[in-house]
């Protein structure tokens, strides 16, 4: 498979993505700068995390009017997959890929911890390789990582299923003390309707390994080499 | 500049007469105005090293793993499979007392630039951080300030604050130290240093545009503070992390294209340091035209341009022919650039502005050629009344268990969490072993390799006795480095100390560097780069002597890592090293009895190598599960950190510690030296009571993990009073939220 | 002519800095503060003579990216 992970100014994830696609997924990647116009020959599109022109403004406002977004629009418009992580999720969120918006922690700090999540839709592109229900342990490390979106959006999003990662307890119980950072109905990843776009703020390139002591961000790229039918 | 340079001019320059008069005699004439600017900032203290200098070199830098020792921006040590790490620790202790926030940025901000100068990219960052108490709202504001400032800045950069300390004294409260440690890995032959080689060479400037920010910030860290200091706000800079981020990604691709002779960031005396620097290393000249630099405000004089500390901002050195290409690269990052001068023959720095000079200096003399002083040294007549301390006087522990939480609240030794869960410690996917432990490691990509890094330094011993002090420090981290795995191979210090012109302040630096050297020779650790940072004092109140180390070690096989936590329930409790009567300069003194007194902690060296060698040992052969230092709080405090620090899970332990002749307090509480726990599974403690025999360290099987309480009795089997019993629990919340409670007092 | 632009979270959005604030003017004293509500201020020169035009653009500006109005609402001046 080719992976292409988009390197906005500020990406500072993009180095991990490829390690993990490349180095322990035996996948080839390609490293796009933000100012190429082109996917051609990409399978699937990582949009990773850091902090794009600074965050200056808002989390992703800038990265989102890169020139190499329209690229990727028209790619997850034709069905292509599109992982955003951190700083890509909020980034997808800017570019309207995804819906609603990111706020300020609500203990206004950046935090970075491992968290717990659970499988809520084991039936996508990004989970196929989990139980549904499963509890996965994936660190988060940001800012601005409290999801929000208006009451129509949110009922709409659980009817189709699309709150696809929430945070929970050890246990994979959801509740408000599992929540990290505020985010509304403890939405820690969603997908669009078509089930082609991922936005997630936990980092699954931070524990695909064993050496660092915790491989289930692995699933999730594993997932996505299942669903593209590759042979790992 | 036609301005007079009075007497006053030259005082608000922080210049002596004798300094002036020696400017005059290498110009052979009076400077003019951006001149004496010049010199003031490279002579300041913090520039030329001028009161230190004498005593730094009897520092051992050099070993058969140094590739670059102390005098570039950071020191090199070979790590093998052709690579080494780039590593150095620096202060930025007075802007972060001013604005704690963009003062401890931009402090990381420095040292960041230091390392990837270097041509290496940067991996780890830690911190070495010293507070006043948290019962004041301003020391509370400081400590969040820094703390965010630091986080603001690393994580925006994408490289993760692996580890570090933080300690709490009231002594800090006017003067709190920021000290920043980086290190980077890099291609052992593509190391790039600050030398403007090649006449003829065109000199290129890139980064940010110059601002008024920071002018005399050199100078004023070479200053002690007053009432007023918080009005010289203006002189702070502001850091952009972002910038400096593209500033990164510019510089490692301008050093893979084979395109640059030298390259300096420009830190403290920005423009006028990275110029003369860089000229001065290469025997060589540079003319400067302030036409081309690149600037943020209008109307700008020589003098501040000169001087402007404006960060995220670098020279280089090209190759003559590829000035097309580095311009090409810088303007892919976004970044300011501009050929602004080129390298020149005659040894002077020369600088224009709209074809007028308007200075002209040898750049070895503004490099180089500043006063060195051999200040006068002698211990201060209180030092007698700080280590005779009557312990008789002071009743024994009553209540072992509130004694022990006491501890384990204090924020010195509490849970830094709330600090650390701020930083993102695990970017870039190296992080082994996270904050939290006695050491940080991180993997080296593409080796079997890891590297294990530690800061550490005890002022209150540096405060009884300086060269005891120093000698622990020095001990401290190349033992919390053995618990991890690693094998010390290079070192950084950040030697925080007064006013250099007492001779108290003297003595304490003087006998410091004594301490380091005698221990660093012991040990065999090459000192390679440093920083030295003096008048932290405010109102004639000085901070107790803090001579700061960052000390590497290299694991040469990764999965040979060790952690401090206990993990299984039913494992052997090892106590390595014998606990003697060693109350003086401990955490508890202070706790319990409010005395900052005595003399600290015995050390021998050759007991302390030996301890070492047996739990490296032990590491090595598998035969441990967890290994932690006993440190501040003594054996119960490092108990009770094995049972509650572990990630997922906490552990209990029932332990039983036989005195000698000691006292409760000193037998638990004790900070003696040289004293490792250690955790293995019984079928292997034969042979680990073996190993320690044989390397004639002191070895005994104490207790066992288990259970939901630290239980620990005191004497032999006929004695059943449990001198500590806590549940678990109890311990991790007292320990584990005890800053967080602190902090959120209005 | 120069922009003033103040873009703030919508009424009914959290906004947890301001609720920090709140909090710490309370504890200082200011017992009758209330409803605090953190924002951001942007000055933007525009080159444009006409009136009509200049907040023609600077609307545009604030929708496409100086406000997420799914979360922020904004309003300007023109001076």
């Amino acid at each position: 498979m080719n992976v292409g992970v988009i390197v906005f100014p500020g990406s500072n994830c993009d180095h991990d993505c490829r390690h993990v696609f490349q180095d322990v997924l035996g996948q080839s990647v390609r490293m796009i700068w933000h100012k190429e116009m082109s996917l051609t020959g990409i399978d699937a599109v990582i949009l990773p995390g850091g902090f794009s022109y600074g965050d200056y403004l808002r989390t992703g406002a800038i990265a989102r009017f890169s020139p190499v977004m329209g690229a990727v629009k028209t790619f997850a418009k034709d069905g292509g997959a599109v992982i955003g992580i951190c700083n890509g999720f909020q980034i997808l969120l800017e570019a309207g890929l995804l819906p609603g918006a990111m706020l300020r922690n609500k203990s206004l700090h950046f935090i970075c911890k491992d968290v717990h999540v659970k499988v809520e839709n084991a039936a996508t592109a990004f989970t196929e390789a989990c139980e549904s229900g499963q509890v996965l342990k994936i660190p988060v490390a940001h800012a601005d990582g409290n999801y929000y979106t208006d009451p129509v959006t949110l009922a709409a999003m659980q009817a189709n299923a699309q709150i696809v990662l929430r945070y929970c307890t050890p246990e994979g119980k959801v509740t408000p003390e599992a929540n990290p950072n505020g985010s509304l109905d403890n939405i820690a990843g969603i997908i669009n309707p078509e089930g082609n776009v991922l936005g997630m703020m936990p980092h699954p390139e931070r524990c695909a390994e064993e050496i660092l002591g915790n491989q289930d961000g692995k699933l999730i790229f594993q997932s996505l080499l299942k669903a593209m039918k590759v042979k790992v | 500049m036609s301005l007079v340079i009075t007497k006053e001019l030259i005082a608000q320059h922080n210049l002596t007469d004798d300094e002036f008069k020696k400017i005059v005699e290498i110009l052979g004439r009076e400077p003019n105005l951006t001149e004496l600017g010049m010199f003031s900032v490279m002579w300041s203290e913090h520039c030329s090293y001028k009161s230190s200098r004498v005593h730094l070199k009897k520092l051992p830098t050099t070993g058969p793993r140094v590739i670059q020792g102390p005098g570039e921006n950071a020191g090199v040590v070979d790590i093998g499979d052709g690579l080494c790490v780039v590593f150095k620790m620096e202060s930025h202790n007075h802007p972060s007392f001013i604005e704690p926030y963009q003062g401890a940025a931009t402090g990381v901000g420095g040292i960041l630039r230091d390392v990837f100068t270097m041509g290496a990219r940067p991996i780890a960052l830690l911190d070495s951080l010293r507070f006043g108490g948290l019962d004041t709202a301003k020391n509370r504001h400081i400590v969040k300030g820094v703390v965010a400032g630091i986080a603001g800045y690393g994580n925006c950069m994408g490289v993760p604050t692996v580890g570090g300390e933080v300690v709490f004294n009231d002594i800090y409260s006017l003067n709190p130290l920021v000290n920043a440690f980086c290190l980077g890995v890099a291609q052992k032959d593509k190391i790039f240093l600050g030398t403007a080689a090649g006449v003829g060479n065109p000199v290129i400037y890139f980064g940010s545009k110059t601002g008024r920010d920071g002018i005399h910030g050199a100078t004023m860290a070479s200053d002690s503070f007053d009432d007023q200091s918080e009005k010289k706000r203006p002189t702070v800079q502001v850091g952009d992390p972002f910038q400096e981020k593209l500033l990164l990604e510019a510089c490692l691709e301008l050093m893979a294209g084979n395109l640059l002779v030298g390259i300096q960031d420009m830190g403290a005396a920005g423009l006028t340091s990275s110029s003369c620097e860089m000229a001065s290393r290469a025997g060589n000249g540079i003319d400067l035209d302030l036409t081309h630099v690149p600037r943020r405000e209008p109307g700008m004089t020589p003098y501040e341009l000169m001087l402007s500390e404006s960060q995220e901002r670098m020279l280089m050195v090209a190759k003559a022919g590829k000035e097309e290409e580095c311009i090409r690269i810088c303007k892919k990052w976004d970044l300011d650039v501009a050929v602004v001068g080129k390298v020149t023959g005659d040894g002077i720095l020369r600088v224009f502005d709209q074809d007028k000079v308007v200075a002209e200096i040898p750049a070895k003399s503004l490099a180089d050629d500043g006063p060195r002083y051999e200040r006068p040294f002698s211990p201060p007549g209180y030092q007698d009344m700080l280590t005779n301390l009557n312990y008789d006087a002071l009743s024994d522990v009553k209540d072992a268990n509130a004694a022990l939480l006491a501890l384990l609240e204090s924020p010195t030794i509490a849970s830094k969490r709330w600090v650390y869960e701020q930083y993102d410690h695990m970017v870039r996917t190296n992080t082994m072993v996270r904050p939290g432990s006695d050491a940080a490691v991180v993997r080296i990509k593409g080796t079997n390799k890891a590297v294990a890094m530690t800061v550490d330094c005890n002022s209150r011993y540096c405060l009884l006795n300086p060269y005891e002090g120093a000698r622990l420090a020095v001990a401290e981290a190349a033992r919390n480095l053995a618990c991890s795995g690693a094998e010390p191979i290079g070192l950084t210090d950040c030697l925080n100390f007064g006013n250099p012109e007492r001779p108290d302040i003297m003595w304490q630096f003087v006998m410091a560097i004594e301490g380091m050297k005698d221990a660093c020779e012991h040990f065999k650790i090459p000192i390679v780069s440093g920083n030295v940072s003096f008048y932290n004092e405010t109102n004639g109140l000085s901070i107790y002597p803090t001579p700061m180390l960052g000390m590497v070690g290299l694991i040469e096989s990764a999965d040979k890592t060790m952690t401090q936590w206990f993990r299984d329930d039913g494992d052997d409790i090892i106590l390595l090293g014998a606990t003697r009567e060693d109350l003086g300069g401990s955490e508890y003194l202070k706790v319990q009895h409010s005395r900052e007194q005595g003399s600290p902690p015995y050390l021998n060296l050759e007991t302390e190598q030996a301890v070492q060698t047996c739990v490296l040992q032990l590491i090595r052969t598998g035969l441990i599960q967890s290994a932690h230092d006993c440190s501040d709080g003594g054996v119960a405090v490092a108990l009770a950190e094995c049972c509650m620090s572990g990630p997922d899970q906490t552990r209990g332990a029932v332990v039983r510690l036989t005195p000698g002749r000691q006292r409760t307090d000193s037998m638990l509480f004790g900070e003696s030296q040289s004293r490792i726990i250690v955790s293995a599974k019984p079928a292997q403690r034969q042979t680990v009571l073996a190993q320690a025999q044989q390397l004639g360290v002191p070895a005994a099987v104490v207790g066992a993990v288990g259970g939901a309480s630290l239980v620990i009795y005191l004497g032999d089997e006929r004695s059943t009073t449990k001198t500590i019993d806590l549940p678990v629990a109890t311990i991790a919340d007292r320990w584990g939220f005890s800053l967080e409670r602190r902090l959120s007092q209005e | 002519m120069k922009a003033k632009i103040h873009v703030t979270l919508k009424q009914g959005i959290l906004d947890p800095q301001g609720k920090a604030i709140e909090h710490a003017l309370d504890s200082l004293g200011f017992k009758n503060a209330a409803n605090v509500r953190v924002g951001k201020y942007m000055e933007v020169d525009v080159q444009e003579t006409d009136k009509a035009k200049a907040d023609a653009q600077v609307k545009q500006m604030c929708e496409k990216l100086l406000a997420n109005t799914i979360i922020e609402e904004y309003r300007y001046e023109l001076v």
